[in-house]
């Protein structure tokens, strides 16, 4: 009988959950007036956006709005490609990486990029994460054993594969191909990491192991992701931008965006209704 | 509501979950009149028909229920939208919790007209019609998305807090007037306070219509008239 009150007492000190605290809000990318240009179109107008450090964030909106191309910018992918061009500053911790003589490896070794098709390279799981490394760096056989390995397990792919590294990277699933593209990008310790509709080709329960890793990986880096499914936004992101015909319309935290946005456009394209 | 979805269907699935309130509403609004007629014309037959029909409200909330989570799991609403299911799911239970207290009203008539008639019924009405007025505004609230009709509405409860405070003494008093008032006196008490508690679910109801519109809850502090919780009356004193 004592136990009674004693039990009410428990169920009112029963502490509430609370979300982890996140932390600091630190800017990584400060996209300033950005244009961008495939000869004369102008695929991004005046484009103004930071993206914050161990944050991860998404861009939406419908085919042809911009997402992957400022996505693109942010590597300087579009280099390989002639009569594209940007306008205005991109700093990167400061750094504008749109300037000219920029080390574009460099860059590229800091702003890692998987897209939405697997793409490994043929050759073995282990060849596939270590190159990237010995692009970079010279180590020896030991430690870029070990790197890779961390890599992987990063990827939360090591467990399936550490005892086929020498089998072609070609053999996995689409899914383990996909975080085999993770931890080759991480491999080479980048601080940002560009995701291109990561999970488009994936089954569901494959597309949650992506999501679960970028829940985890977010907080080593400033995730950026491209992706046309919302509910994948909503569940991932902390923060969204919604683009629409090269401009960006909004840009606020997923909950607000996508519980009660500021434009109407994004209300729209959010909720399935025609603009 | 806007501009429609591209898919066609998702538009119906929520029309028919507006259908379904504006439907419980009218029932909520006829139950509770036909309550105060069974109780102003000592009308039993009609008071039986109130509690009876109460059970087509219960099945018009399980209706909304259904519907909602069946939306909510197949669509898996955003913004406006999900409001808008949200919104249909609370609606629902005020409306069904407003026609319980009809019904109860009307359960109470039966007793009272078994009972020799008192005078203060007379006061009953007009509170009844005050609530109705009430449930009627923010239903057309509801109905338009008009979230400062809402709020017009929600403002007016307090009025019926005065009304059920004044009620609330008078019935004491005639009770200490003469015991044999007891009995019916105390079935208005709790009919009148079922019709406070009825305004009460407009005001949430209100405020159900301004979240929808909004996004953001309504927060004003609405000043509280029902003083009857804390009210003594004592024999020989003015109520």
């Amino acid at each position: 009988m004592n136990d009674m009150p004693r039990t009410a007492v428990a169920r009112q000190d029963a502490p509430l959950v609370e979300p982890r605290a996140a932390p600091d809000l630190v800017p990584k990318i400060e996209i300033r007036r950005l244009r961008f240009f495939y000869k004369k179109f102008e695929a991004l107008k005046n484009i103004d956006l930071t993206l914050y450090d161990k944050r991860v964030t998404a861009f939406i909106g419908p085919s042809g709005c911009g997402k992957s191309t400022l996505l693109r910018v942010l590597n300087r992918i579009y280099d390989l490609y002639p009569g594209q061009r940007a306008e205005g500053e991109v700093l990167l911790d400061g750094r504008n990486i749109l300037e000219p003589g920029l080390d574009l490896n460099l860059l590229r070794a800091k702003v890692g990029m998987v897209f939405q098709k697997p793409t490994p390279f043929p050759m073995s799981i282990f060849d596939n994460v270590a190159f990237g490394i010995r692009l970079y760096e010279k180590l020896p056989a030991s430690e870029l054993a070990d790197r890779v390995e961390q890599a992987l397990r990063r990827a939360a792919l090591w467990d399936e594969v550490k005892d086929k590294l020498r089998q072609s990277g070609l053999s996995l699933s689409g899914g383990q191909q996909q975080r085999l593209c993770i931890a080759r990008a991480i491999a080479v310790k980048p601080s940002v990491l560009l995701l291109d509709e990561p999970a488009s080709a994936l089954d569901p329960i494959s597309t949650q192991r992506i999501e679960e890793l970028i829940a985890e990986l977010k907080a080593d880096y400033c995730i950026v992701i491209v992706t046309h499914n919302m509910q994948q936004a909503a569940r991932s992101s902390d923060f969204t931008a919604f683009m629409y015909l090269g401009e960006l319309i909004e840009f606020s935290d997923t909950e607000t965006l996508f519980t009660h946005p500021r434009e109407k456009r994004t209300e729209d394209y959010i909720t399935g209704r025609f603009g | 509501m806007g501009n429609e979805h591209i898919i066609k269907s998702y538009d119906e699935e929520l029309q028919r979950l507006d259908k379904t309130i504006t439907r419980m509403g009218g029932l909520a609004e006829s139950q509770l009149a036909a309550a105060i007629d069974a109780v102003m014309r000592r009308d039993s037959a009609l008071a039986a028909r109130v509690v009876e029909d109460d059970a087509e409200v219960d099945r018009l909330e399980r209706d909304v229920d259904g519907h909602a989570v069946r939306m909510l799991a197949l669509r898996q609403p955003m913004a406006r939208d999900l409001r808008e299911v949200l919104a249909a799911l609370k609606i629902a239970a005020d409306l069904e919790r407003i026609c319980d207290y009809a019904a109860n009203v009307a359960k109470r008539a039966i007793a009272l007209n078994v009972l020799p008639p008192v005078k203060p019924v007379f006061a009953l009405p007009r509170m009844a019609r005050f609530a109705q007025e009430l449930i009627k505004d923010v239903l057309d609230a509801y109905v338009a998305r008009d979230a400062d009709k809402a709020m017009a509405a929600w403002v007016r409860d307090e009025e019926l807090d005065e009304m059920y405070s004044g009620l609330f003494r008078e019935l004491l008093t005639y009770m200490m007037e003469d015991p044999r008032n007891i009995t019916p006196c105390t079935h208005l008490l709790f009919m009148a306070k079922n019709i406070e508690r009825i305004g009460d679910h407009a005001t949430n109801i209100a405020e159900r219509v301004w979240f929808l519109v909004h996004g953001t809850p309504l927060e004003k502090v609405r000043p509280k008239s029902d003083v009857s919780s804390t009210a003594v009356v004592r024999p020989g004193e003015p109520a």
